[in-house]
């Protein structure tokens, strides 16, 4: 449960929604039609993408604990599932689905 | 008009279709399981209404009020959008009082189709856009209701499913990586070595390298905790460092369709 008021949930939502439109209006409020876009903003809107998603990769595993519990095993195997099933397939649903049951089965079941 | 418009971009959406409806419901089961009713589920994808984002929301949600948290946070996680942005100011141009929404619902999946469809010939590319954004938006809608009437009606143990956001990030970065691959590989020359050859290579994917390794160093020194806003700091710090090494002068600087991560194509077969 939540230790936060229904208000005080509201307003984190909000502010949530509003830093969420925040990012992805900021590009048309500052080039509006017709003015150039910085050389060293289309090279980081370019590169950026890349670098971020590998970030949040990471980003999803920082509770694993490789020295405790089940050392990031289920981690590992379904990882590894995710990536070469897509590779196989190039099949958004499969990947995902397929990778969260046997990540669900791996922790509940096996580890 | 309008109704021809919606026929054509329905089946272009049924990618996404899928991965939003079984992504909106581990999204509601997960949220329910914290105790959260339907109705938060709803309001979250009608205004936040972004995947991810949503994911992380939960952990804010969760945990005692903290506003500027909250803020950065979002910031941190949904950066990338800036630079969807930044793609999508051309094709964006001619959406009149639809351009408003557009905007507000451009999520990864919605990019990555707008970036790989092509209206048909007879059809008005402005409501075909929209109906695909519209779209999507309604099934994470769905898929994250479902999930939390669901999760509150049959309990059942959903220990685990947050590893689909974790799945949903690794799939973009194969994307990516491949994408990167293809491209870097229509520079090879047949008598290039093959030292040169790699060195394109890891120059190709040097900005998804210094995503990993600087989080991962991040993440040791400042704990999980405190790493993401560090980590932005560094990856921005170092992709400017290595603006010459990033971008090899003979790669075709595209960059409407640097991070298409999903073609239609792609994702249809």
């Amino acid at each position: 449960m939540t230790p936060q008021t229904a208000l005080q949930l509201c307003i984190t939502i909000a502010i949530i929604a509003f830093a969420t439109i925040l990012t992805r209006a900021l590009p048309f409020l500052l080039f509006p039609v017709g003015k150039e876009t910085p050389a060293v903003v289309r090279y980081l809107g370019a590169v950026l993408p890349f670098a971020v998603i590998a970030m949040l990769v990471v980003y999803c595993f920082k509770n694993v604990s490789l020295f405790s519990g089940s050392h990031g095993l289920p981690e590992l195997i379904a990882s590894v599932f995710v990536i070469a099933v897509h590779k196989w397939r190039h099949n958004l649903l499969l990947s995902i689905a397929g990778g969260t049951v046997l990540y669900m089965i791996l922790v509940q079941i096996i580890f | 008009m309008k109704k021809k418009a919606f026929r054509a971009a329905l089946p272009c959406t049924l990618p996404v279709l899928m991965g939003y409806i079984f992504l909106g419901i581990a999204f509601g089961v997960l949220l329910a399981g914290k105790g959260f009713s339907p109705l938060w589920a709803l309001l979250m994808s009608v205004f936040i209404y972004a995947g991810s984002m949503q994911f992380v929301a939960i952990g804010v949600m969760t945990a005692p009020f903290a506003p500027l948290t909250a803020f950065f946070m979002t910031l941190m996680v949904n950066a990338r959008h800036l630079f969807y942005g930044l793609s999508m100011l051309e094709p964006f141009r001619k959406m009149g009082k639809l351009k408003p929404y557009m905007i507000f619902s451009l999520t990864d999946e919605t990019y990555s189709l707008l970036c790989g469809v092509k209206a048909p010939e007879d059809v008005d590319q402005k409501w075909f856009l929209f109906f695909i954004s519209v779209l999507d938006q309604f099934y994470w809608i769905a898929g994250s209701c479902i999930g939390a009437v669901a999760g509150n009606l049959i309990p059942f143990d959903s220990t685990g499913i947050d590893f689909a956001m974790t799945a949903l990030f690794l799939v973009i970065f194969v994307e990516q990586w491949e994408t990167m691959s293809a491209r870097i590989s229509a520079l090879f020359s047949p008598d290039m070595a093959l030292h040169a050859k790699v060195l394109l290579s890891v120059r190709a994917h040097l900005p998804a390298l210094l995503g990993i390794i600087i989080t991962l160093i991040c993440l040791l020194f400042f704990g999980s905790d405190h790493f993401l806003l560090f980590s932005m700091a560094g990856i921005l710090a170092a992709l400017l460092l290595f603006q010459k090494q990033c971008m090899p002068e003979q790669m075709p600087r595209r960059e409407a369709e640097t991070s298409d991560q999903f073609t239609k194509e792609e994702i249809l077969s």
